[in-house]
């Protein structure tokens, strides 16, 4: 799972978080990094308790509390990057970047009462706003060929698919230059 | 039953092995064990073999390991169609840091394309 393949060129600058916005049903978001444990930790919990089994994909959200919390103690991890997307005092959605090997994998997740309004734009943004400032440099990810929404979503903000070979797709996108690849030679890659 | 379980090397595809050894064994199934080549596994094939006929003798069944060379998803195909196989069994996919599921491509082959039932064990 080494020879993923990303894009020659670095994305556009993303936000970096907080980020505040109206969504389109009127409702004021804000967007913040994870702070580690207590209120932000329950409130996902909370949000993946009740997160329609629907919107599941490739088997995460895990189902069941106690699923959920070893789950989010994984991906919730010092080593990871997360952001939460915040309607007043609950989770409305939460984005994520893992560490695997030299690069990181995204996933993405609205709570149904707030999807088709705007959020997960704002939230996959401000989530790779984040992990610019902190250096990240490739991130890949892989979503269900059928899901036509978010593969859509992905290509707008810059991914470009790089294995389409399986029922998943696998995409990338370079959020930082490498510090051994230098400017201009990318030969190396 | 007639079980033809395919192992390449994979964590998912040892998880398959195992679990179908231990029901070949409370089940009775006639169990043969196809060891095939995955590009994307780490494994030496006859390391992958090793462990098939340790496990096997362990459940103390009397099951053949097979070495299968060529293009894994079709031989496992033709083998379940030419010797009369009910069903296929194969690991359940790779999972992510993530904790995402990708299921693949040997997987997605024999689920398209075998006529027998095909069970992924997660």
């Amino acid at each position: 799972m080494s020879n993923r393949r990303y894009p020659e060129a670095v994305a556009d600058a993303f936000p970096a978080p907080p980020i505040e916005f109206t969504d389109r049903e009127d409702r004021s978001i804000e967007i913040r990094p994870y702070e580690g444990a207590g209120a932000g930790y329950e409130s996902l919990v909370e949000m993946y308790d009740a997160f329609d089994p629907a919107d599941r994909a490739q088997g995460i959200p895990p189902g069941g509390e106690k699923r959920i919390r070893e789950w989010l103690d994984a991906i919730l991890g010092d080593d990871c990057l997360n952001v939460i997307a915040w309607c007043g005092d609950e989770a409305a959605g939460h984005a994520t970047l893992v560490p695997d090997g030299d690069a990181y994998e995204l996933a993405i997740f609205v709570h149904q009462d707030y999807q088709r309004a705007g959020i997960g734009t704002h939230l996959i943004r401000g989530l790779l706003g984040h992990g610019q400032a902190e250096g990240v440099t490739k991130v890949w990810l892989t979503v269900e060929r059928w899901n036509r929404a978010a593969v859509s979503l992905y290509k707008k903000i810059g991914f470009e698919t790089s294995n389409a070979e399986s029922f998943e797709l696998e995409m990338g996108l370079r959020l930082n230059e490498d510090a051994e690849r230098g400017g201009t030679d990318a030969s190396a890659d | 039953m007639k079980v033809l379980c395919g192992i390449g090397g994979s964590d998912d595809s040892f998880r398959a092995l195992d679990r179908t050894v231990e029901r070949a064994a409370v089940a009775n199934d006639d169990l043969t064990i196809a060891v095939v080549e995955n590009p994307d596994s780490s494994v030496d094939p006859d390391e992958v073999v090793e462990r098939a006929e340790a496990a096997v003798a362990e459940a103390g069944l009397d099951a053949e390991v097979r070495q299968v060379e060529g293009d894994p998803g079709s031989r496992l195909v033709e083998i379940a169609e030419r010797e009369e196989f009910e069903e296929i069994v194969l690991g359940g996919g790779h999972t992510s840091p993530m904790g995402k599921i990708t299921i693949g491509s040997i997987a997605e082959f024999v689920l398209l394309n075998a006529k027998t039932s095909v069970t992924l064990v997660r």
